[in-house]
Order: C-alpha cells, then sequence, then structure tokens
C-alpha cells in the first residue's frame, strides 16, 4: 500500500513539473500580459521596456522559466499583479482556499445526500412514474450550464424574494473573529452564532447551483448501479436465505453499489473547481475560483500559475484518496 | 497578510464543515433570511468593482486604490468637491517666483498626522525626498511621480522635482527645474499626498522590490498614515472588505459617517443587485442602460461632469493613405456622432471638437464640431484617389471606461458610418489586457484605426494634449512620421512652460485650433460623463469630474 501511494505521488510531481511548463509557454505566448494590465491607458513603448525590464518579463522565455523554477524550490511562487498586488502568489491561494472548501464541500454533501438515497429509491422502483421523473430531472441537472443555474437561483431566492444574500461570504458589519478563514466554521468554534448562520446562508444558492451536476451524476450512477446489483445472484441468494431486508439492502445491495458511486463522488469532487469559477464569479464568492477568473482576466501570471498547478494537485490527490478508499472497501484491489 | 495554515486545521476544518454543512438542509426552514446585516445608520458601505493595489498612494495605480486612500490622504493642494479646480488644502497659498521655478506654500498650523506627529514644513520635505529617492523597482512602480516628475534623485538633470526646503515651521520651497503648466496643479494627484514620515520610515516605506512577475510592497503599504477625515481600519481579505475609521480629530469637520466600508464586487450586475437588496449603499459606474430604472428603484445616479475624451486614433505609420489630410478629413465628415451621443452614451454625453472637456482651461470655444457629411466625405477620399480604401479599423472587448460605457456598440456605429462613404473596414478585435493596449501603443503600433480615450488626472490642457502628442517619438498617433509632428510637440512644449497663466490658455486654445484644422492626427469623438449611484437614504455625495469623490460628507439612512 505504502509503495503504491508513493508511486502515485511520484507521478503527481512529474504531472505538476511538466505542466508548470506548459502553463508557463502557455501563458506567456498570450497576447497581451500583466504590462497592460497594470499601465492600462498610460501605456507607452518605453514605459512598458521599463516595467517589463522590472519584472523580468523582458528575458528569453527558458531563462524566465529557470527563475520560476530556482524561486519555486524556495517556496516562491511569485507576487500577484492584479488580485492582491503585491501579496504572495501562494497566500493568495491559501486565502481564497476554504472558501472553495467551505463551497465544495457543502456542495459535494448536498449531491450525495439527495444523489445518493434519491438513486436508490429510484431503482428500487425502477420504471415507476417516480423514477422516469427523478430521471428527468437529474437529465436537466447535467445539461444546464452551472452559470445558468447560478443566475437562476440568485435571480429568484436573491433579488426577487429577497431570501438569501446576493453575493460575497459575509454581510458587511456582521462582527466575526477569523480562525481558520471558513467562515461558518469559525462561526461556531467562536460561538459567534449570527456570523456562522451568516456566512452559512451565503453558501446555500452557490452550493445548490454547484451541487447540481455532481447531484445528477451521482443520483444516476446510484440508479445504474443499484439496479445491476439488485441482479446479482448473491442477492437472490441472500434473499433465499431468508436474511432481513435491512441486511440485504445493507450489506449486499448498498455496499456492492457504492464501488462505482465512490469512483464518481471522487472525481465529481475534483471536477468541482471547473463549476467553482462558474459559480464564485455569479455570486462574486471569493474563493479559488473567482480568483482564477479574476487573475486570466487581469493576466496575473503568479496567480494564475499557482492556482492551475495547486488544482492539478488537488485533483490527482483526490484521485489517489478515491483509490486508496476502493481499496478499503473491495478487498480484491488491495490484494493486487 | 494570510497565515499559513496546517494541514491539521484543514483537515478539522473539513471534518467540522461537513458535519455542519449536512445539518444546513434542515435548518433552513428556520431562518426567514431577512438580509441578516446589522444596519449600522453610520456606516457607508460601497461596493467596489475590484481590490485595492495597496494603501500607499504613492505606488498606487488604479481607481480602485485611489478611492479608498482619498478618504486618508490630502495633499498640499486640494480639488473643489464637484469640480476640477484646485483649492488649498494641506498648503494655505502658494506663489512661485518669477521665473515659475521656485513655489513658497504656505501651511496649514493646526495638522496632525493619524499616528499624532506634526504636519509641517519637515514633515512635507521628508515626504518630498521619499518620493524623489527611490529604488530601482520603485522607480517602475511610482507610475505618477514618473509621469509629472520625469525622473528621480538618480538622475537629477531630467527630474522635474529639484529640491525641497523648510524655510520656516510652516513654509516650504519647492525647485522645480522649468516653468511647467502641470506644477502645481499635479499636487492634487492623489499618489503625491503627504504620509507620515515617522510612518514612512518606520514602516520601511521604500522598501518596494521586485519579485518574479510582480511587485511586493513594504509594511507601510499595508498600514498607510495620512492626515485625511478617515483612518486606515482593516482589510479584511477573506471577505473582500475594507474598512476605514473616522478620524475624530481631523482639523476641518469631521466627517459624517463612523465608518466606510469598501466591499470588492467584481461583477457590474451583482453590484446593482448589492444595492437593491440595501446590503450596499453606493458604487462606481453604474451602466448607462440601467440609470432610469436605479432612479425608479429610489436610488440616485450622481451624474459627473465629463472630463474625459473618446477619440478614434489613426496611425499613418500602419496604413500611409491617412498621411492625407483629405482622407482623414474624410473620416471625419463621415462619423454621424450626434447620433452616436443620442443613442450609444449616457444623458449628458456631448460631441467633441477637440481633444479636451470644455472644463480644461487651455479649451477652444471657436472650434465647430466637424459637420457630419457623407458626401461630402466621399468627395475629399475621390480627391485624395482613396476610394474604396481598407482600414484595419480596432475595438476593445472585456473592458468599459468612464469614456466607453461599451466599446462594441461604439464601435459598430463607427464603423457602419464608414462603411456607408466606402470605406472597406476590416474588424479586428483583442481584448483589453490582451493585447488591444500592446497593439495600438506598440512602436509602431499595429491597428490603422482605433478607438481609445482618456480621463484627465488634473485641470491641465498638457495632461491631455501633451499626452497624446507632446512625445513624438512614443504616441499612438504616429505623429513622427507626419511633417507636422515634431512642430506640434515642440509647441505643446512650449506652451507647458508659459508661466503666466492667461498667456497660456491662449497658447493651448491655438494649438487646439491647429490640432483639429490643420493637423488633425486623430479624430475626437465626445465626452461622456461617468456616473455613481447610490441608495436610498444616502445623501451629500458631490460627483466630481474627476471621480475624485471624498466621502465625508455623505449621510446615510439621515431622513
Amino acid at each position: 500500500m505504502l509503495r503504491f501511494v508513493l508511486r502515485r505521488l511520484l507521478q503527481m510531481c512529474v504531472v505538476v513539473l511538466v505542466l508548470s511548463m506548459l502553463l508557463f509557454a502557455w501563458l506567456r505566448s498570450l497576447p497581451g500580459g500583466p504590462v497592460s494590465a497594470i499601465l492600462g491607458e498610460r501605456q507607452t513603448p518605453e514605459r512598458r521596456a521599463a516595467l517589463e525590464a522590472a519584472l523580468g518579463l523582458d528575458q528569453p522565455l527558458p531563462v524566465q522559466y529557470q527563475k520560476f523554477l530556482q524561486r519555486v524550490v524556495q517556496g516562491d511562487f511569485g507576487v500577484s499583479t492584479k488580485v492582491l498586488p503585491g501579496e504572495d502568489a501562494l497566500d493568495v491561494f491559501f486565502t481564497r482556499l476554504p472558501a472553495t472548501i467551505e463551497l465544495a464541500v457543502l456542495a459535494l454533501l448536498l449531491a450525495i445526500v439527495i444523489g445518493i438515497p434519491l438513486g436508490y429509491f429510484a431503482a428500487r422502483r425502477a420504471g415507476s412514474a417516480v423514477d422516469t421523473t427523478t430521471v428527468i430531472f437529474s437529465l436537466i441537472g447535467v445539461a444546464v450550464p452551472v452559470f445558468f443555474t447560478a443566475f437562476l437561483l440568485k435571480y429568484f431566492f436573491a433579488v426577487e424574494w429577497n431570501l438569501l444574500p446576493v453575493s460575497g461570504r459575509q454581510t458587511t458589519g456582521i462582527d466575526a473573529t477569523r480562525v481558520t478563514g471558513l467562515f461558518v466554521l469559525d462561526g461556531i468554534l467562536t460561538r459567534e452564532w449570527d456570523a456562522a448562520w451568516d456566512a452559512l446562508k451565503h453558501l446555500i444558492l452557490p452550493a445548490l447551483a454547484l451541487a447540481t451536476i455532481p447531484f445528477a451524476v451521482i443520483f444516476r450512477i446510484t440508479r445504474a448501479s443499484v439496479l445491476d446489483v439488485l441482479d446479482e445472484d448473491y442477492v437472490r441468494t441472500a434473499e433465499a436465505k431468508g436474511l432481513s431486508t435491512a441486511v440485504i439492502r445493507s450489506r449486499h445491495v448498498l455496499r456492492n453499489a457504492m464501488l462505482p458511486v465512490l469512483t464518481t463522488i471522487g472525481l465529481q469532487a475534483g471536477g468541482l473547481l471547473a463549476g467553482a469559477v462558474l459559480t464564485e464569479t455569479v455570486f462574486s464568492y471569493r474563493g479559488v475560483g473567482e480568483a482564477l477568473a479574476t487573475s486570466f482576466r487581469e493576466k496575473d501570471y503568479a496567480v494564475l500559475q499557482v492556482l492551475i498547478l495547486a488544482a492539478a494537485v488537488i485533483y490527482v490527490v483526490i484521485n489517489l484518496l478515491v483509490d486508496i478508499a476502493y481499496a478499503l472497501i473491495d478487498p480484491r484491489i488491495r490484494t493486487r | 497578510m494570510s497565515p499559513k495554515r496546517t494541514l491539521a486545521t484543514w483537515t478539522t476544518a473539513l471534518l467540522a464543515v461537513a458535519t455542519l454543512a449536512s445539518c444546513a438542509d434542515s435548518e433552513r426552514d428556520g431562518g426567514d433570511g431577512e438580509g441578516g446585516g446589522s444596519e449600522d445608520a453610520g456606516t457607508f458601505i460601497f461596493g467596489a468593482a475590484g481590490a485595492p493595489e495597496m494603501f500607499d498612494p504613492y505606488y498606487a495605480t488604479d481607481g480602485e486604490t485611489f478611492r479608498i486612500t482619498r478618504q486618508m490622504f490630502e495633499g498640499l493642494l486640494g480639488i473643489e468637491p464637484g469640480s476640477a479646480e484646485v483649492v488649498p488644502e494641506l498648503a494655505t497659498e502658494w506663489t512661485p517666483n518669477e521665473e515659475g521655478t521656485e513655489w513658497t506654500f504656505t501651511l496649514r498650523d493646526d495638522v496632525t498626522f493619524h499616528d499624532g506627529e506634526p504636519f509641517n514644513a519637515e514633515a512635507v520635505c521628508a515626504n518630498f525626498e521619499r518620493m524623489f529617492d527611490q529604488n530601482e523597482a520603485g522607480q517602475v512602480a511610482a507610475e505618477y511621480w514618473g509621469y509629472v516628475m520625469g525622473a528621480y534623485a538618480n538622475d537629477p538633470e531630467n527630474s522635474l522635482y529639484q529640491g525641497c526646503e523648510a524655510t520656516d515651521e510652516f513654509e516650504v520651497v519647492i525647485t522645480i527645474s522649468g516653468p511647467t503648466s502641470g506644477f502645481p496643479t499635479m499636487l492634487t494627484l492623489e499618489s503625491l499626498s503627504m504620509q507620515s514620515p515617522k510612518a514612512l520610515e518606520e514602516g520601511d516605506a521604500n522598501g518596494i522590490a521586485a519579485e518574479g512577475e510582480g511587485f511586493s510592497f513594504p509594511a507601510y503599504a499595508d498600514a498607510p498614515v495620512g492626515t485625511g477625515p478617515f483612518t486606515f481600519g482593516e482589510f479584511d481579505e477573506a471577505n473582500g472588505e475594507i474598512t476605514l475609521e473616522r478620524n475624530d480629530d481631523y482639523w476641518g469637520d469631521t466627517a459624517k459617517v463612523s465608518e466606510i466600508v469598501f466591499r470588492v464586487i467584481p461583477d457590474e450586475s451583482t453590484r446593482r443587485q448589492e444595492l437593491e437588496a440595501g446590503s450596499i449603499n453606493g458604487y462606481d459606474l453604474p451602466n448607462p442602460v440601467d440609470w432610469a430604472g436605479l432612479e425608479e428603484d429610489g436610488n440616485s445616479v450622481e451624474v459627473r461632469d465629463p472630463f474625459n475624451i473618446l477619440y478614434l486614433g489613426l496611425n499613418p505609420e500602419a496604413n500611409p493613405k491617412l498621411k492625407d489630410l483629405k482622407v482623414r478629413q474624410a473620416l471625419y465628415h463621415a462619423l454621424n456622432r450626434e447620433q452616436l451621443v443620442q443613442t450609444q452614451l449616457p444623458e449628458g454625453a456631448a460631441v467633441a471638437t477637440q481633444f479636451m472637456p470644455d472644463t480644461v482651461s487651455g479649451y477652444n470655444t471657436s472650434l465647430e464640431p466637424y459637420a457630419y457629411d457623407p458626401d461630402e466625405a466621399k468627395r475629399l477620399l475621390a480627391e485624395a484617389g482613396a476610394e474604396g480604401m481598407t482600414l484595419e479599423f480596432a475595438y476593445p472587448t472585456e473592458v468599459t471606461r468612464p469614456y466607453m460605457p461599451d466599446p462594441e456598440k461604439i464601435y459598430e456605429a463607427l464603423r457602419t458610418d464608414l462603411e456607408a462613404v466606402g470605406i472597406n473596414v476590416k474588424v479586428v478585435t483583442a481584448s483589453w489586457n490582451g493585447g488591444y493596449l500592446d497593439n495600438v501603443s506598440g512602436e509602431p503600433g499595429k491597428y490603422d484605426a482605433y478607438i481609445l480615450g482618456w480621463t484627465g488626472d488634473y485641470d491641465s490642457a498638457h495632461n491631455f494634449i501633451g499626452t497624446f502628442f507632446g512625445n513624438l517619438k512614443d504616441n499612438d498617433f504616429g505623429t513622427d512620421v507626419m511633417p507636422w509632428g515634431k512642430q506640434l510637440a515642440d509647441d505643446l512644449k512650449a506652451a507647458d512652460a508659459i508661466v503666466d497663466e492667461a498667456e497660456r490658455g491662449a497658447a493651448f486654445e491655438e494649438i487646439n485650433r491647429q490640432i483639429m484644422e490643420e493637423y488633425l492626427p486623430g479624430l475626437p469623438i465626445s465626452h461622456s460623463p461617468p456616473a455613481l449611484v447610490v441608495g436610498p437614504g444616502v445623501e451629500g455625495v458631490i460627483p466630481s469630474p474627476l471621480t475624485a469623490e471624498e466621502f465625508d460628507t455623505v449621510t446615510v439612512g439621515g431622513e
């Protein structure tokens, strides 16, 4: 097991290195750059040249990349030019990460808590009206773009009916102590219940929007997987043995049906970041996704590099965790 | 600013939130969702479009930063609220010597910095020396000083600033290399504000460094100390909020609200929704199409006097046909600017007759707008042998500016007009930060024609036409290939150096006439009034043509 994990971690390093190289070259091959974002109308060839020289952007790409790597080895990922100017790009990531974790965790939980029982229920009553309705509903979930769902939710629940906040993470003026950066948790830890509740209210709409895709996928996979398992011989055997329905469902059906669902959840968790870019932008929610959009628009190289590389690492790590979980559930994989 | 967190914290946090969030669904019914905010009558909450760069105005370059620092800092000279007029601020009067090179400033004697340090002549000189003496990175980062003063301590010959001397406790003499229309008006620039010398030193204010692709700022940039009606509170990065607190020891009238909060909301439509939900009290640059709707909903749209210019830039280096004055005039006659202003620009916008708005001294009132006359345009094109000429005409995407709320729509209107007189327009576009500015300002520029504009920094003709045509080698209009290019640059320089204001104004008026009648290096289109909007109950906002609003007069929920 340890060797398996180590090998995967090594693979991850290679992936990140190659990705960083491609990313570095791609970013700098795009027209424009941080210099025009900083100078705006004040730009002249002379000022451009001075700024490019000061920021080392006038050097050949390989030299720039080499310097970048040298700095990264020392833990220095460069400085933000627009997202949070002057700030260490890695700190920008760490400042934004809690917001996205809160959002993603809540979204995934919603997807799981609703998706799995609903999938199981639909499978048990396959072909019924309830089944058909939920299947159609989940199809819509996959088909409608996240930003559109986000926009609709915001428009109705926040703007029209004024039930929930429009944007951001916390209402201005709320007395909140920051501990972990996870606002809901911070409110609980410091017993500032108002702050926790307020932060949670800010999370609901973006989390619902973000949950639509993983929900639909988890629902459908659960449904299909449960249907498969219900047909298996061992379920029939268990029934024939006279085991109670509860035991059959929990020990034989659900447990076996969960394998593909687990993989799906893992993959969906990694993919959440893509949805987070859109959701966070619509809700002006200060997470990693919003920073990613801003840094791309403003050509904030350092922040963009850190965020994309971090996303890659997170994706790989989540996949690794899924594989480990898989091995724990299915003993056959462990022995291989 | 932000502590790095350990893995352990994260794991705990994740687990805890997981548990909590799963309860969220059931808990939701419990709340009535009534905004949840504490509506403090003493707080003015303003929706900002972006995060500030940092809080030292000296190194700052963008409007979002200046809006915040302006509440905390003051300069020797100020701007009369609601106009572009220069008025006393920390200096009560100023007089030049005969040559216009030595300026004596009398300072207020009742001012202290937020940290309790006295404001006096010594403090003023310490500030100027600090701004003058910059390391390599600082020289590049301090855009405004570089822009108005030209150089730093390591290159004194090319610097406008020559020295500062404290001649009395409250009197300083600032020496400049030669007279210019920009001085002392430039002292109204937010970047040249007075900061506490003690805080500057303690926070290593000049310790800026170029690191990777950006600048890293010293500690001072996060803990600024000025003399203004508000002091720095905190920057909550996680929630994107900057809080300023009222300075109760302010030398003038203390501010009406006890706090200003700037909340970063990058998306324009979200800012509007937040205003409607009542969670912010105002925001800048509402989309002109929303103005009427916002007013209907009980908000007030505060329209500023236009202090900008939108122009269609022409580049004879890229397209030699544009070297012919007749062609340039033809293009100008082809444009139905009256219609453009009426259909694409907000109420209060005006057709431009020259490259500066009428509030700037040196504006030539006798100039008439070029008439919309497609037949004349065709005739001129024929005369120049340029019928059916191809014009590579560009516009920027992913941007709105005070002078062009919607670049694409403005462009479409202009393009249609040009095509109507038989010009073959080749549409080119690039995003603002994704190559557009590089292509416009490259040497040589890449587009034949483009739309761009300028918002004045202060009341000075030179800040407009001097910026456009004063630098012969580096300008977007390619005037260095035109026979009159050098003459124009020299004339601008000469006019700028005239000490007598009336005489200088007359010289700039004449240059404006020449630019429009004899040279026509580009086509001034319009002046557009940018607005800001405040919600119900907000009063006392005085819209500034320089977008330099001071919020100390603002009240919230008064009635």
